[in-house]
């Protein structure tokens, strides 16, 4: 068991030593994005410096370079998820993409009039819009497996939902307010007994846990590089290859092609069927470099940090008066954050208090209002924590709590 | 502005001690407006006096200290102003003086009640 060097991890992302109101920052919004190593900022520098050219296309060396660079990428995203032969990788923009690429380019073809949509009450936003819209233009119908008011699934519920209507199942690993972690396993298990395809949001999974793609399962599977130390504008969509080769593409344009001629158009093989355009490049490169930083420090290792990081910070905010915690009581059940309300202090006074001593939180329904109306309040308070945050920033947003609720009492 | 001077003394008197806040049973126009992103909701209710100038003004809804405290100056700004000079307030005109001036992330809060008076203004014949 290797224990992390947090103080050296730290030294590794430049924005931590900003200040801000005169206090050193506390970054604890990790669910909404992450911070970046040095080496992930350089090594987009780089790569605009020294390899900057088109992929795919070019015949000279710059671009030899930038295409090498690019693909490997995929196959380190591979490697990084213990994906088996059977899935491809496809680059998309981000979490959000790939939901709106499986809706349109497997859901429209697959979901008719009358079927089902099963999804959870503790969906992003993001894995519920593409469905709605999905539903309205075929006559079908999304329907939501209820939580449990620990915040966990009830898992009873969900399998009496799954229905001899339903099409598609499209659920969150990790809850970003909650912190729940799935029983995916289960979850696919389940719909693939009664041949229902399953879609995995996985943004906050893979950032926070060791993944074995080929144990879980999905059909498919998508992510975020910006939420695991990665630039903004790059994710992931792991596919099954037998679904991929069978979808229409989503964007047409340029690389997604074999042929064209005025009559039509042939497409080009998977994964690049499904990359239209010019793809962001450098991205992609700072996205590899991101996995490089996380798997030298070990996704078990991460994993286990955070979950006693997370347990101090139950503990700490238990001891805070008249708190609501949201979500498993236990850390083993729950990814790194933590969402709550303070009686009496209003989330946008509390978010605003906490930033004049340098805390980030995130305040709102964090693009889960149904979530929230289930939950019985319009708004939390989140705090997420990633590799980089220590038990002195829980302190201080305890600290920094607990001021607050003196001022505004 | 500094969370001193966002949070000072006579904000949060305004917050704890709010100024006309309540309902009326017979009002010449109303008006809500609502904060999806927080669930803060704030309701105006006024009343013309045979001039043509707010004689009663009355807000209710939930929020946050902000939104709370400025609809409770919103009413004392509000009371003997003409309906066409409440229109032609300006955004800054207004935040200039009850000398808020938040972030843009807490502005919506702190005009929350000045948008429900806007659409009071609207709705309403006068």
């Amino acid at each position: 068991m290797i224990m992390l060097d947090i103080q050296k991890i730290r030294s590794d992302f430049p924005i931590l030593n900003r200040e801000v109101n005169g206090h050193s920052l506390v970054y604890l919004d990790n669910a909404a994005t992450t911070q970046k190593p040095r080496a992930v900022i350089e090594a987009m520098t780089r790569y605009y410096e020294h390899s900057n050219s088109n992929i795919h296309r070019g015949v000279y060396i710059l671009s030899e370079e930038a295409t090498e660079q690019y693909e490997d990428v995929r196959e380190k995203v591979k490697k990084f998820l213990n994906v088996p032969q059977e899935y491809e990788v496809i680059f998309v923009r981000g979490t959000t993409e790939a939901t709106n690429l499986v809706s349109h380019s497997f859901g429209e073809s697959r979901i008719k009039a009358g079927d089902e949509i099963l999804v959870t009450q503790m969906e992003h936003h993001s894995n519920i819009i593409p469905w709605f819209l999905l539903a309205k233009k075929k006559g079908a119908r999304v329907v939501f497996a209820r939580m449990t008011d620990d915040g966990e699934l009830d898992f009873e519920n969900f399998e009496a939902k799954l229905s001899s209507k339903t099409n598609l199942v499209s659920v969150t690993h990790v809850s970003n307010v909650l912190g729940t972690i799935n029983p995916i396993k289960n979850i696919v298990r389940l719909a693939h007994e009664k041949n229902i395809p399953v879609l995995i949001d996985a943004a906050q999974a893979v950032p926070h846990l060791p993944i074995h793609l080929g144990d879980i399962g999905p059909d498919f599977f998508a992510f975020s590089a910006h939420k695991m130390l990665g630039p903004t504008g790059i994710g992931v969509l792991v596919a099954k290859k037998d679904w991929l080769e069978v979808m229409d593409p989503f964007l047409g344009g340029g690389e997604m092609i074999r042929e064209v001629t005025e009559e039509g158009a042939t497409w080009n093989d998977v994964p690049w069927k499904f990359e239209a355009g010019t793809m962001p490049i450098a991205e992609v490169i700072g996205f590899g470099r991101a996995i490089d930083y996380l798997r030298d420090i070990g996704m078990e290792n991460i994993h286990r940090m955070e979950t006693e990081l997370v347990g101090y910070a139950l503990e700490q905010l238990n001891g805070v008066d008249r708190i609501r915690i949201f979500g498993p009581r236990d850390p083993e059940k729950r990814g790194g954050l933590v969402s709550f309300n303070l009686e009496g202090v209003h989330p946008h006074d509390l978010a605003s208090f906490l930033d004049s001593v340098g805390i980030c939180v995130r305040a709102g329904h964090h693009c889960a209002m149904p979530l929230h109306q289930r939950l019985g309040v319009p708004a939390t308070i989140r705090a997420s924590l990633y590799l980089y945050n220590t038990r002195e920033e829980i302190d201080r947003l305890v600290d920094g709590m607990r001021k607050a609720q003196a001022m505004f009492r | 502005m500094s969370l001193e001077s966002l949070y000072r003394e006579e904000i949060l008197d305004h917050a704890k001690h709010p100024r006309n806040r309540g309902t009326l049973s017979l009002f010449d126009a109303d008006g809500r407006a609502v904060n999806t992103l927080c669930g803060d909701e704030i309701t105006i209710q006024l009343k013309w006096n045979s001039e043509g100038r707010v004689e009663e003004i009355v807000f209710s809804g939930t929020g946050c200290i902000l939104s709370q405290a400025s609809a409770s100056m919103l009413t004392e700004f509000v009371k003997g102003k003409a309906s066409l000079d409440l229109k032609n307030a300006s955004r800054e005109d207004y935040l200039d003086s009850i000398e808020l001036h938040p972030t843009p992330s807490r502005l919506p809060c702190v005009l929350l009640s000045f948008e429900a008076l806007q659409e009071a203004l609207t709705r309403s014949t006068k």
